[in-house]
């Protein structure tokens, strides 16, 4: 049992934070919201519309995007060929094989802005393996940001980048339009307190508690999960 | 009905035949996943050991075959370590052509050395006959092949499940990140399993001249048939391969019989068959 | 510094450089300066196109295909057996041919979209071997073993007749392989091409950037499959004859060793591939062919343990410009 019995609601416009221990289940829990792991029970549901049929590339055409923990990266595609693909198959224009890429100047232009508002634009025609780690973390984002979507699952966004740069990273994500939802896995509590409007609770494969930061950080269950000898924590 | 349990005795001795040839290929794919094409020409190597014995040195038959498993086997250590362990990170292009070089290599030189005729072995008398029960004829040597074959499969099973580089095995197969952080030497697990591997498919090349004959073609006729063993039976799975073999060999002989004409479509139809509907393999994981 | 504007950096890359066109220039010096190879010049020239058709798949989208010699064949069949028993003119037999390959390409690449790792190098491989089983059972139709007699084809265009000085073929080779190039090289530089980089660079990343990755694969497949049935249909035509070796293992083998040689997924990789690997082969002809394997399966070694770009690759390093 990696996740069970989770009943979750994501109010528009909210930031989220979903924190837990090592094997508490976080990813698993975003990889069955995206379609990557088949649910055995239960709906998933956004905007109002039942999407737990839908493959994963079809949630987020409906506007469901994440990020993965560890780069999943195009290695050999330029920071701006990686966005400029995000666009174009949002615009189902990566069925054209008849036109030249550069004839698609406005899907160009917005992948453009998009790398320029993570301040990315300088590297913009670097290798994605020649990137920086911390600049690979950004482009993971910026990927994401090119579907347009309405729900942003970040996995770990700063996993493996230095406390300094994290900061960076995390006001540019709150940069982000007020519409857009997004749950963020972190393990940073200064982090956690200063980005996230709530804050849910995972430990062993269940939702422990969920609620505003002020509440979270009086409760005691959460306590001994973090700080006591709970058997929850892991090794 | 003798003509069919024949085919189907016939068919099970050319099974086991295939499983001694692949068994070897499935441990070691699934425990690195490595795809070593060149897996048969240890397999070639070991059918050509036992013909140069009997022929130039007059060992008889029997004694050859241990010759064979280690000379495959020692020549796989050499090429394992010189080679092949360079390529465990590299894509399964890479892993393919590495290996398809090292078989045309294998196959030139095979023709060099030995010539591209049949290699004839003379089987000791006490193989030759058949026992005849119930109208079926039951060769001898093909009952050895059985025997043989079973016992291999006794002995396999036993080593992994009871000894402590059994468990090794089984552990770097299972999750061999988790492994080495345990402490396992996984690289020298799998440079002797690979030996072991290699040295098996000798084996099975000195035992198959009897049966299917040897010629340089062999490193990549029965590739064909080994690779269909390992993914039809799914990787790192002994009773995979077996059963695959097994299903194999019968089919084989069973289309060769009946239906002359199709040649090796029914074994190809198979395989895309069950690997369309279990692409790990009638047992693998993933 | 990024001042200019970005689309203006991905155009620079679709443009023909100089040595592109010198390239293409020179593909026309055999039939001045080497007129009796011209037969070798149309080998090569089918060869080419061949390899190309699987440096769309493998280079570009990361298929591994062993059995990718199966399209060559059906091309080769169909125009080979059209010519026997229907017409001899030799574009429409080209086009149907092609087209024949197309589907069948598109029929399997229902399958082959669904699979990844071993499960897939093994369909391609069992797909491949199943329609060469099939092909010397039907030796009805497709003669066997014996490969297909009565193959004729007419003159092009009712004028140039197929010849054995091979000017008419290796003009009539070149003009296809030209063809289908500047088709590969509008699909590469294309959304579509950029989709299939995505592919082949991390099929995970597609379908979380709402990539129909399984439709991208079919439409690539279905177009390398009327590529290299057109070069199937160039031999048979250009050759007047089609045997099993078409459709068999040897061939997938062999146009993946070119590929591989030249650099996949650098769009020129398979044509020097098979220049190199034709002409070897030519003037090494008198070697027994079981030693020439051996120094293939050594180069194939070396080209994976130092050159795994292949040759290209290699130029790559040194001279270093996107491809």
């Amino acid at each position: 049992m990696v996740a069970q019995d989770i009943a979750l609601e994501l109010p528009q416009g909210v930031r989220h934070a979903l924190i837990g221990p090592n094997g508490a289940g976080k990813t698993t829990l975003i990889n069955l919201i995206t379609g990557m792991l088949r649910p055995d029970g239960g709906q998933i549901l956004l905007g109002g519309h039942d999407i737990t049929a839908l493959r994963p590339e079809a949630r987020v055409r409906q506007g469901l995007a994440r990020t993965f923990q560890v780069n999943t990266l195009f290695p050999h595609l330029t920071a701006l060929e990686s966005v400029t693909l995000a666009v174009l198959e949002r615009q189902s224009d990566s069925r054209t094989w008849w036109r030249s890429l550069p004839a698609y100047r406005g899907g160009i232009d917005e992948a453009y802005s998009i790398l320029r508002s993570l301040r990315l634009a300088q590297v913009c025609h670097r290798l994605t393996r020649e990137l920086a780690y911390g600049q690979q973390r950004l482009l993971e984002i910026a990927l994401a940001l090119a579907t347009r979507p309405r729900v942003l699952l970040l996995d770990e966004p700063a996993a493996g980048v230095p406390k300094d740069e994290s900061a960076e990273l995390f006001s540019a994500i709150s940069d982000l339009s007020s519409e857009l939802t997004v749950l963020f896995i972190e393990h940073d509590m200064d982090v956690v307190f200063r980005f996230a409007s709530r804050i849910i609770v995972m430990v062993g494969g269940r939702i422990l508690v969920q609620g505003a930061p002020e509440e979270i950080a009086r409760d005691e269950r959460v306590r001994e999960v973090y700080l006591g000898r709970g058997r929850h924590a892991s090794a | 009905m003798a003509g069919f349990f024949g085919v189907l005795f016939d068919g099970f001795a050319y099974g086991m035949l295939l499983f001694l040839l692949s068994v070897g290929l499935s441990v070691t794919l699934g425990m690195m996943n490595f795809i070593n094409l060149a897996h048969c020409s240890f397999g070639m190597l070991g059918g050509y050991v036992t013909v140069t014995l009997m022929e130039r040195l007059g060992w008889p038959f029997l004694a050859t075959l241990p010759a064979a498993f280690v000379a495959a086997a020692a020549l796989s250590m050499v090429l394992e370590r010189l080679l092949f362990r360079r390529a465990y990170r590299a894509g399964e292009l890479d892993q393919c052509l590495l290996t398809i070089g090292v078989v045309f290599m294998s196959v030139a030189s095979a023709a060099y050395i030995w010539g591209t005729v049949q290699q004839p072995v003379q089987l000791p008398d006490y193989f030759s006959g058949s026992l005849v029960f119930l109208g079926v004829n039951f060769a001898y040597y093909r009952l050895f092949l059985i025997a043989t074959a079973l016992a291999v499969t006794a002995l396999l099973v036993a080593g992994l499940e009871w000894t402590r580089f059994g468990a090794q095995v089984r552990a770097a197969v299972d999750n061999q990140r988790m492994s080495r952080g345990l402490g396992i030497d996984v690289d020298r697990a799998f440079a002797i399993t690979f030996a072991l591997g290699s040295g098996l498919a000798g084996f099975g090349g000195s035992l198959a001249i009897a049966m299917v004959g040897l010629d340089p073609d062999f490193a990549f006729a029965y590739l064909i048939y080994v690779l269909i063993v390992v993914s039809v039976g799914g990787l790192a799975s002994i009773g995979g391969s077996f059963a695959a073999a097994a299903v194999l060999g019968i089919s084989d002989m069973a289309g060769k019989y009946y239906v002359p004409q199709l040649g090796s479509f029914l074994i190809y139809l198979v395989m895309v068959g069950v690997l369309m509907w279990r692409p790990a393999g009638l047992f693998g994981r993933r | 510094m990024e001042t200019a504007p970005p689309h203006l950096h991905l155009h620079a890359q679709t443009r023909w450089s100089s040595l592109e066109i010198a390239f293409w220039l020179s593909t026309l010096l055999p039939f001045a300066l080497l007129p009796s190879y011209l037969q070798l010049a149309n080998q090569i020239a089918v060869t080419a196109l061949f390899a190309l058709s699987l440096d769309l798949i493998l280079g570009y989208a990361g298929i591994v295909s062993l059995g990718h010699a199966a399209f060559f064949g059906v091309g080769a069949y169909t125009a080979g057996i059209l010519s026997k028993y229907l017409w001899g003119e030799p574009l429409s037999l080209l086009a149907i041919g092609a087209l024949a390959a197309g589907v069948v390409g598109y029929a399997t690449s229902w399958i082959i979209a669904y699979f990844r790792h071993l499960a897939l190098i093994m369909i391609t491989l069992g797909l491949g071997l199943l329609l060469y089983e099939a092909a010397n059972s039907a030796s009805w139709l497709t003669g066997g073993a014996d490969g297909l007699q009565g193959v004729s084809i007419r003159p092009l265009f009712g004028v140039f007749p197929f010849d054995l000085y091979g000017r008419t073929a290796y003009a009539y080779s070149l003009l296809a392989l030209f063809l289908a190039f500047l088709v590969a090289r509008r699909v590469i530089y294309s959304p579509f091409g950029l989709a299939l980089r995505g592919i082949r660079e991390n099929p995970l990343r597609m379908p979380a950037i709402g990539a129909p990755s399984r439709a991208h694969i079919r439409k690539i497949y279905t177009i390398a499959a009327v590529m290299a049935g057109t070069a199937g249909a160039l031999i048979a035509e250009t050759t007047e004859s089609v045997s099993l070796e078409t459709l068999s293992f040897q061939r997938s083998a062999d146009v993946l060793v070119i590929l591989i040689l030249g650099g996949a997924g650098r769009l020129y990789g398979g044509i020097l591939g098979a220049i190199i690997y034709m002409v070897a082969r030519d003037q090494f002809s008198g070697i027994n062919p079981q030693y020439w394997y051996f120094w293939i399966g050594l180069l194939l070694v070396a080209v994976v343990m130092f050159l795994p770009n292949g040759i290209l690759g290699g130029f790559a390093k040194f001279f270093p410009r996107k491809a």
